[in-house]
């Protein structure tokens, strides 16, 4: 762990967002299982104490863990999500996030860049018209939202897998991780990175991607829920050690794979 | 050391409920209170429909607890569930206990269960509604667990979201077993209020 912060901190000062994403105020954090305590007739039942918050949200987590192991076993790479017609896609697309569609960052054409990290042999920054000028493919698919409602994408951009070959990324690391303009951060496991449908997006319903959906480039997983869909992605760094992210470090089972 | 089957028989005559369906029956007790309270968080993140339950009903606290609480239930209760299923069709029990459930019966026990004269002298022994009520929440156990992977895996188990008419239809199907669930809940603990012997026999076997 130490050794990939010590790597990317000595990279690029811009990666830095990663570690100040964890300092921003986040009144949700510690919600977590405060209603546990009026639970008085499971804690009768089990003999247990489980208004004892901390321990119970640690076994949670390591459940949770086991699920993420269980997860990527089940994971079948060359297995697609289903696609559907041009008519099925959801009109207008639903905007969510942990901020108000006015507050969603205005990243600058001009001076963007995405920047790459970690284990890649070429980790010259990316202008949005070079991202632009690789060859691009279009999926229309299912977004399912980690709250339970879905909507119907149509998602244009350079599969992330060509372009991880491209760079030379090392595809036998475990994660793939993502910075963004607002400070978001997640990660990934390598086989979903590799995904034939996981899309570095920069157009949606034929249109340049627009600010409230990730402009100007979102990775978009139709096997992962929407918070793992990441907009506005500004860095990527390839790693062997667990970086977790925004939401996954408050409790979103890390895995999510669909 | 062998019970002669004499022996095993007047033992089983004699016990209402055998002890593994008594251990499985609070397990899964424990189990369904765990996946509807972080269900119903769940829920309230995005309603289905036009109400959300009260907060102080749900589990977990917000959405990732009820989350996390929600996927660690679903071992213990399929798990449960599984062992039920297994033990329970070894020894015939469903065969023995559930089945048949004849027309005629159904009829003459929910008149006399409406009138209040449907008798529960003898434990052992289901009426007919008492029949299609087990048999019926049985299924929707099925009916939630396979809709839930659904849910849980709509890409990697596609063909089983299919089933259920994709992703959005599987969380319609989920919603209804859970509400069947809870509403056989209700008129269960009812039951056992009101016959407070058999929730002795679900705890002492007899």
């Amino acid at each position: 762990m130490r050794q990939a912060r010590k790597r990317r901190q000595g990279v690029d000062a811009e990666l830095l967002i990663h570690d100040a994403a964890r300092l921003l105020p986040d009144p949700s954090r510690r919600r977590f299982l405060r209603q546990v305590g009026s639970l008085g007739a499971l804690a009768m039942l089990t003999g247990c104490n489980i208004t004892d918050a901390p321990s119970a949200e640690k076994t949670l987590r390591k459940i949770s863990e086991f699920n993420d192991w269980v997860q990527a076993r089940l994971f079948n790479p060359n297995r697609l999500a289903t696609t559907y017609p041009d008519s099925a896609v959801t009109r207008p697309f639903p905007f969510n996030a942990y901020y108000p569609e006015a507050e969603a960052p205005d990243v600058d054409e001009e001076r963007y860049r995405l920047i790459l990290d970690g284990l890649i042999t070429n980790k010259q920054p990316w202008t949005l018209q070079q991202l632009a000028d690789l060859p691009q493919e279009t999926q229309i698919t299912r977004l399912v939202c980690v709250e339970g409602w879905s909507a119907i994408g149509k998602w244009t951009g350079v599969p992330l897998r060509s372009f991880l070959e491209r760079v030379g990324a090392d595809l036998t690391a475990k994660y793939v991780h993502f910075v963004c303009a607002e400070g978001y951060f997640s990660s990934i496991d390598m086989p979903t990175a590799l995904h034939p449908q996981t899309q570095m997006t920069l157009a949606f319903d034929g249109e340049t991607l627009p600010t409230r959906l990730g402009f100007p480039m979102r990775i978009r997983i139709p096997t992962k829920l929407g918070f793992k869909n990441p907009k506005h992605v500004i860095g990527m760094t390839v790693l062997n050690n667990y970086t977790g992210g925004y939401w996954e470090d408050q409790g979103y089972n890390w895995f999510s794979g669909l | 050391m062998r019970t002669s089957s004499a022996e095993t028989i007047t033992r089983d005559l004699d016990l209402i409920h055998p002890l593994y369906v008594r251990i499985t029956h609070w397990i899964n007790a424990v189990a369904v209170f765990i996946m509807v309270g972080s269900g119903w968080q769940i829920y309230n993140a995005s309603p289905l429909f036009a109400f959300a339950f009260p907060p102080s009903l749900t589990l977990g606290g917000w959405l990732a607890g009820g989350l996390l609480w929600h996927f660690a239930g679903m071992w213990l209760f399929v798990a449960n569930g599984l062992l039920y299923l297994v033990l329970g069709l070894k020894k015939s029990h469903f065969r023995r206990k559930l089945l048949p459930i004849r027309a005629a019966d159904l009829v003459g026990d929910i008149g006399a269960a409406l009138t209040g004269r449907l008798s529960h002298a003898d434990l052992r022994v289901y009426n007919a509604v008492q029949k299609l009520f087990y048999l019926g929440v049985l299924m929707a156990g099925v009916v939630i667990v396979a809709s839930g992977l659904a849910l849980w895996k709509p890409v990697q188990l596609k063909e089983l979201a299919a089933l259920f008419g994709g992703y959005e239809g599987a969380r319609l199907v989920h919603f209804f077993a859970m509400a069947s669930i809870v509403l056989f809940l209700v008129i269960h603990v009812v039951m056992a209020l009101l016959v407070p012997r058999s929730l002795r026999a679900m705890i002492r076997g007899r």
